[in-house]
């Protein structure tokens, strides 16, 4: 069943179109003007003066990063305090958010969330990391049986929708925190086995893979000090667009009652929360994490951008 | 055109069976007493046990899979402990709901998307062309149940527009009889245009939500198919010969640029299916969705599996005809062995 990726698919379709049409592939149209003698660094620092939102989006993310770290010292109140005299407040100069049902300080949970949220979605994309990118890059460098039976995996999973797959997952395997990190890497896993599989076939029988060869290493050890540092970059870019999405993965499986219980801070969660007050006017319940997510989101998926910028200036839109 | 329909068929078939074998595998084999899941959590014991005779989970896997198969093809996929009734009638009651919700929202989000894209594309680095850029970029980044909950706010609580986000229908309001299971179009069969204005209120700011989360894929795709297609080789022929600049981009350009757009949906479906549920739930629609979610709440595990098994089917059959569609478009693209 043709299941490539839909960009891929897509890509090539328009550039067997343009073929079809006389024309020259797309990616000889656009010139493309990657410096050439100049250092990664002088390229990142062209590359997000080129584009400040990089930049906006970097301080984004070392403000998400401290509040992940430093979150519970951060914290004004105590994020599971309630405090039912004052419940149900909106946005003040005490509490800045406002608080929720139970008189909880809404600030507090969502800087304390963060924490949470960015573990789940770290710890997911680097499962998917490892898994995906090591069998991505077996298949494309043994091909083969290989390749076919990922191949096959990979087909079976993105026969799905993926949330939905996710769904059975976490309520297959039981209602926990782990599973959602397990269930968002198992979706995850057709896009990086593919982007891994597509690198490394294509250096398979590159001049220093041959030269390796030749001096004596096995294949397997060409795999692992040949083939994947080389693709690494690519992976690392690969993972920062993937991100965002375990994010919102994540969240909206938290949103539908799966994983996170309550009272555990968490953005996902608070949104459900506070979804039952938007139709009484309590809208701050639910915004302010749910702009919270959203802002990280926004962040990673910026990066992502500006990251394979710089690694792959070839790609970009 | 007949036989290539047979072949793209057979094509599908390694689908399928990919998806009913991992829908098997996530109930039997994964760790967990699948009979105690089955039973729910208020379960005695010898219950359990007789549910574990009952479904043949005492006998081996092959066997089990086997009459996994089975039950599919005679259309058994359980019975849900919260309603009592057959899983399968539950979701073929409720699917029209669902399916009427996504196709609206897929619907808005073509009309809009597109346009804009192709505007984009041929006012590279205009004002619509950020503006496009921006919607591509903040699209993708809505947690979509967050973008429900402030429409809700903003045109039910602020501005009073739509009804209360409560189902499908006011409850002053009686359900047209049914013919297609799409209030919409029930509501005209039946010539009452007072609850086809109903449905349309409760109807508008779910599929809103659904169209602003599939907004940007489809914009990004257009606008970067209409740009290759606009520095292809035929444009410029059709440009110097001398054609507007309005047909050439609508019958020359447009019509080619398509049909990267139209491989996108493929992907676009996939995310949607998934952001229905989220939807679902925001505006208490009465889908499959939120019945899952219903279902996942009382660890009621045979309308979960019933439901992963539907949307994947639907899925397999939607990119199925997504590539049929392209076939039709596009007369060279052959099918692939």
């Amino acid at each position: 069943m043709n299941q490539r990726p839909a960009l891929e698919t897509a890509h090539i379709a328009a550039t067997e179109m343009a073929a079809a049409a006389g024309a020259v592939p797309p990616d000889a149209i656009i010139p493309v003007s990657a410096p050439k003698q100049t250092s990664l660094l002088a390229h990142a620092r062209y590359v997000i003066a080129e584009n400040p939102v990089t930049g906006i989006a970097f301080g984004l993310f070392v403000l998400i990063a401290v509040c992940a770290i430093f979150g519970p010292w951060i914290a004004p109140y105590d994020p599971l305090a309630s405090n039912t005299t004052s419940a149900l407040q909106p946005p003040s100069a005490e509490h800045w958010f406002g608080t929720d049902q139970l008189g909880r300080d809404i600030l507090s949970r969502v800087i304390v969330a963060a924490r949470l949220d960015m573990a789940i979605a770290v710890s997911s994309v680097a499962l998917v990391f490892a898994l995906g990118g090591l069998s991505g890059t077996a298949a494309g460098f043994f091909g083969g049986w290989t390749d076919r039976i990922i191949g096959r995996i990979a087909d079976t999973i993105m026969a799905f929708p993926l949330f939905v797959l996710a769904m059975g997952i976490v309520a297959a395997l039981g209602n926990t925190v782990t599973n959602i990190v397990i269930a968002t890497a198992i979706i995850n896993f057709p896009l990086y086995a593919r982007v891994a599989r597509a690198e490394a076939n294509v250096r398979r029988d590159a001049g220093f893979v041959q030269a390796a060869r030749l001096s004596g290493n096995g294949e397997y050890r060409i795999l692992l000090t040949q083939i994947l540092p080389n693709i690494m970059p690519i992976m690392v870019v690969q993972m920062s667009l993937t991100m965002g999405y375990a994010i919102l993965n994540a969240a909206g499986l938290s949103f539908i009652g799966l994983g996170v219980r309550p009272p555990t801070p968490e953005w996902g969660i608070m949104v459900a929360e506070g979804a039952g007050f938007i139709i009484s006017g309590e809208w701050w319940i639910a915004f302010f994490p749910g702009a919270a997510l959203m802002l990280a989101v926004f962040c990673f998926n910026l990066l992502g951008d500006g990251l394979r910028d710089i690694v792959d200036p070839q790609r970009r839109t | 055109m007949l036989r290539q329909i047979g072949k793209r068929f057979a094509l599908a078939i390694p689908s399928v069976i990919g998806v009913i074998i991992v829908t098997f595998l996530l109930t039997r084999v994964l760790p967990g007493d699948t009979a105690a899941y089955f039973a729910g959590p208020a379960a005695t014991a010898q219950a359990i046990e007789e549910i574990r005779a009952s479904l043949g989970l005492d006998k081996p896997l092959p066997e089990q899979f086997l009459r996994y198969i089975k039950d599919l093809s005679t259309g058994n996929f359980g019975t849900s402990l919260t309603t009592g009734q057959p899983v399968l009638r539950d979701i073929a009651e409720r699917l029209p709901a669902s399916a009427e919700l996504t196709l609206l929202g897929l619907l808005i989000s073509i009309l809009i998307a597109v346009p804009l894209g192709i505007i984009a594309a041929v006012r590279q680095g205009s004002l619509i062309d950020h503006a496009c850029r921006i919607v591509a970029t903040a699209g993708v980044s809505l947690p979509v149940f967050f973008t429900g909950l402030i429409l809700v706010y903003v045109f039910y609580f602020r501005l009073g527009w739509s009804p209360a986000p409560l189902g499908r229908l006011d409850i002053f309001y009686s359900a047209p009889p049914h013919v297609t299971g799409f209030y919409l179009i029930d509501s005209l069969i039946a010539g009452e245009f007072e609850t086809f204005r109903a449905a349309l209120a409760q109807l508008i700011l779910p599929a809103a939500t659904l169209a602003i989360f599939s907004l940007a894929p489809i914009t990004r795709m257009t606008r970067a198919s209409m740009l290759a297609v606009l520095s292809s080789d035929f444009v410029r022929t059709a440009r110097a010969s001398g054609l507007s600049p309005r047909s050439v981009i609508v019958t020359y350009a447009f019509r080619n640029a398509m049909l990267p757009v139209i491989t996108t949906l493929g992907m676009v479906f996939s995310f949607l299916l998934g952001a229905n549920v989220l939807v679902e739930k925001v505006f208490a629609w009465p889908g499959i969705g939120s019945y899952a979610i219903e279902a996942l709440v009382a660890s009621d595990f045979a309308p979960v599996q019933g439901f992963v098994l539907t949307m994947a089917i639907l899925y397999v059959l939607l990119n199925l005809m997504i590539d049929m569609l392209y076939g039709v478009i596009d007369p060279r693209v052959r099918l692939e062995g």
